[in-house]
């Protein structure tokens, strides 16, 4: 007999999100996924100064809190026609790698670890153990037996006062836990230490952006922040690039690994088929050749056939979301006219609308951007796709999995961490040759359209703009969680976290564990109770999870 | 308080597990002791609430009816709000005020009455094009729409991320984040006010 379970809000993600599945026999046999809020900030860009657009869209979200302001001034300048200098596409890059390195860190400990570490496990283990298990698989700079004493001691206190603070309501004790007592241990100690680690992180984008969130020193032709050009500034990023990116490399991989080794049946759960990337991190003028990270798409999971992806086979279905009509169309002639009905997933479920490639719905986020990449060959990210591969014993095919997403998002954070570096260097060389530029002047068209294509930490991020009279006359932009959370088509066919989740075993309706493994490693970005609906006797179990 | 409420069509806009803001804000609000409202959003609308407001998103103190204590800045600055608590709980009473709510320990004094770029105001210094000789001089951004001179703050003196950096010390104008519905009384941003 199939069973309905609604999980609404789903934690530990930013912004309200509502996951309904019918489970049979264990499994999910069917899911929908609902965003929960319309802001309807594509409306109140009408009208606007088109300079302005980069500081509202920026508000969209305060985690990836850079990334429409950079998609968005990208967008103004496409419709300038304005070039902007090589040292400003160079502040751009380190800003925009350096919330890379902040937000994979904060989504692996903060957002999913809680999925695969159980919390309470730890305080049974044995911190002798715990510090050689850790000095045996990561080179992190803190360990040694009195430490893990000290942290386990923390956990004990939180867990006897009765007040877990960010570890309440967790699903404690669950059978789908498979890390050993030191293993959970260990992870608990890093999860702490990575909270200290990101608030140095953010430091970076105060430093050649003033502050984190919002960011302000990006303008339409260049970036603002050429007082901060100086030995003193480059060397305080150069420092908390460093240390940053020496936890990603001696804790934050060793962790994945160690994690995944312990959950590796979670390489055949929860795959999608598509898979898009717009790319990012252009290392020169010349886009999209010049990307870092490259721009394809991969259908059917076939990666000897990838492809470069083109902005203009984009559509936006509304047939199953709350806005008028239920039509598709390509973000130039989208329109955003709100509907509220009844929560129907026969019907209309979702604020959120359906994105198609060539009428085909794409994952898009970390998994997307390094199966791009591999397919390409590119040298920087196939060898440690390789070596993590041979690590765990997985074949390729296992990174069509939750699992994969997640040893995605630590490969290309320690990768693109890596290639930050260079630009420094880059930035450091202009610097020497006297080039100091930063800004390149520009007109207002009266009439322009503009599209800013970009690749972020949660996945492929356009942004649309059309001026006329020098004010926008229409905006619209597909964010990663749209492609990733969004509903239904007009052809019925499911959205990639609904696809992801049809097939995950769930041991216990009523703790719902491996859903949120596979809806968070999609790092949904999007609050605490889980409601749990049975059918047959139609009664609601609220369970709180963070 | 985070975040702004959703009153149209009886808040339909914004839900969690079902029930909306509104309803939600409601209960807690009412049993509080303060209410502490961080950020532009819950203190005054904050973006969604700019024109033409399609949800009909609400600071917290007007949806409710109550008053609250305002923490406003798009971000909000930490320090600005530990104060607020702190004193609180030093004191066993919340902060003097502003007629919007604001403590006036931060907010008493305007950006532009702290800001160390205030000499080349007075001496006629400006800055009229971003990466300009005069930009990377540190001139005043007045001409380039800085908000500055109507904005109350304390940004110049306590910074973000540990004193790391703040807007105009990046060479980006203010954009009067810490203002009442500043999206729609400030902009356009790169346009001197008169
Ligand atoms: S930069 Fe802005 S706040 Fe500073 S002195 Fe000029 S106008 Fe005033």
């Amino acid at each position: 007999m199939a069973e309905r379970i609604n999980i609404d809000p789903i934690t530990r993600i930013e912004g309200h999100l509502r996951i309904e599945v019918e489970i049979e026999n264990g499994k999910v046999k069917n899911a929908w996924s609902s965003g929960q809020m319309f802001r309807g900030l594509e409306i109140i860009l009408r009208g606007r100064d088109p300079r302005d657009a980069p500081l509202i869209t920026q508000r969209s979200c305060g985690v990836c809190t850079l990334v429409h302001y950079l998609a968005s001034v990208r967008a103004v300048e496409d419709a300038v026609k304005v070039q902007i200098p090589p040292n400003a596409r160079i502040i751009r890059n380190l800003l925009h790698g350096s919330q890379f390195q902040h937000d994979h860190i904060v989504h692996f400990y903060h957002l999913h670890a809680l999925d695969w570490v159980d919390i309470v496990s730890a305080l049974k283990a044995d911190p002798q153990k715990t510090a050689a298990l850790a000095d045996n698989v990561s080179n992190a700079p803190w360990g040694g037996t009195v430490y893990y004493k000290q942290v386990q001691q923390r956990l004990k206190t939180f867990v006897e006062s009765g007040q877990l603070g960010p570890f309440n309501n967790g699903y404690w004790g669950h059978p789908a836990y498979q890390l050993p007592p030191e293993a959970n241990l260990m992870a608990a100690a890093h999860y702490i230490e990575a909270l200290r680690l990101q608030a140095k992180a953010a430091k970076m984008h105060a430093i050649f952006g003033a502050k984190n969130p919002h960011l302000q020193s990006l303008v339409v032709g260049g970036v603002t922040c050429v007082q901060d050009l100086t030995p003193d500034r480059i060397a305080e990023f150069l420092y908390l690039w460093k240390e940053t990116q020496d936890f990603i490399k001696n804790v934050y991989i060793p962790d994945v690994l160690v994690v995944a080794g312990f959950y590796k049946d979670w390489g055949k759960i929860g795959g999608t088929t598509n898979f898009l990337a717009w790319g990012d991190f252009p290392e020169s003028e010349k886009e999209p050749d010049s990307l870092f990270m490259p721009r394809g798409v991969i259908m059917k999971r076939d990666l000897k056939a990838v492809k470069m992806a083109e902005q203009d086979k984009v559509v936006e279905s509304v047939a199953h979301a709350w806005y008028k009509g239920s039509d598709a169309l390509h973000p130039y002639k989208g329109v955003t006219e709100p509907e509220h009905g009844d929560y129907d997933p026969n019907k209309k479920y979702s604020w959120f609308k359906a994105p198609r490639y060539e009428g085909e719905p794409c994952e898009v986020g970390p998994l997307a951007r390094v199966l791009v990449a591999y397919a390409y060959g590119k040298k920087e990210i196939k060898e440690v796709v390789d070596d993590v591969l041979k690590k765990l014993s997985l074949p390729v095919e296992a990174l069509f999995s939750t699992l994969g997403r997640t040893a995605a998002r630590a490969i290309e954070t320690l990768v693109i961490g890596q290639a930050m570096e260079r630009w420094i260097m880059e930035l450091v060389e202009n610097l020497k040759k006297g080039d100091k530029k930063t800004y390149q002047s520009w007109q207002m068209p009266d009439k322009a359209q503009g599209i800013g294509l970009n690749d972020v930490p949660r996945g492929s991020l356009g942004h649309w703009i059309e001026i006329e009279g020098g004010k926008i006359k229409n905006y619209q932009y597909v964010v990663p969680s749209t492609w990733n959370l969004g509903p239904r088509c007009g052809k019925g066919k499911p959205g990639p976290v609904e696809e992801a989740l049809i097939g995950t075993p769930v041991a216990d309706p009523k703790r719902p564990i491996e859903i949120l493994r596979t809806v968070h490693s999609f790092d949904p970005c999007i609050a605490c109770g889980v409601h749990v609906v049975d059918p047959d006797s139609n009664q609601v179990y609220e369970i709180k999870v963070i | 308080m985070e975040g702004a409420i959703a009153t149209a069509f009886d808040g339909a806009y914004g839900k969690i597990g079902g029930r909306t803001f509104l309803e939600i804000a409601n209960e807690v609000c009412k049993k509080a002791l303060a209410v502490i409202c961080i950020g532009t959003c819950s203190s005054y609308g904050g973006v969604q609430a700019a024109k033409p407001n399609p949800g009909g998103y609400k600071g917290v103190g007007e949806a409710l009816g109550i008053k609250t204590v305002n923490i406003p800045g798009c971000p909000p600055n930490p320090v600005n709000f530990v104060g607020t608590v702190v004193n609180y709980l030093l004191l066993g009473k919340l902060p003097d005020l502003d007629e919007v709510g604001r403590p006036l320990f931060a907010y008493g004094k305007t950006i532009h009455d702290l800001c160390p770029r205030r000499s080349h105001f007075e001496n006629d210094e400006f800055v009229k094009e971003f990466g300009s000789k005069e930009a990377e001089m540190g001139y005043c951004l007045y001409k380039m729409g800085c908000k500055g001179p109507d904005t109350y703050n304390n940004c110049p003196v306590v910074k973000f991320n540990e004193g790391t950096g703040w807007p105009i010390g990046a060479g980006h104008p203010c954009i009067g984040c810490s203002e009442p519905n500043f999206w729609d009384k400030m902009a356009p941003f790169f346009v001197a006010s008169k």
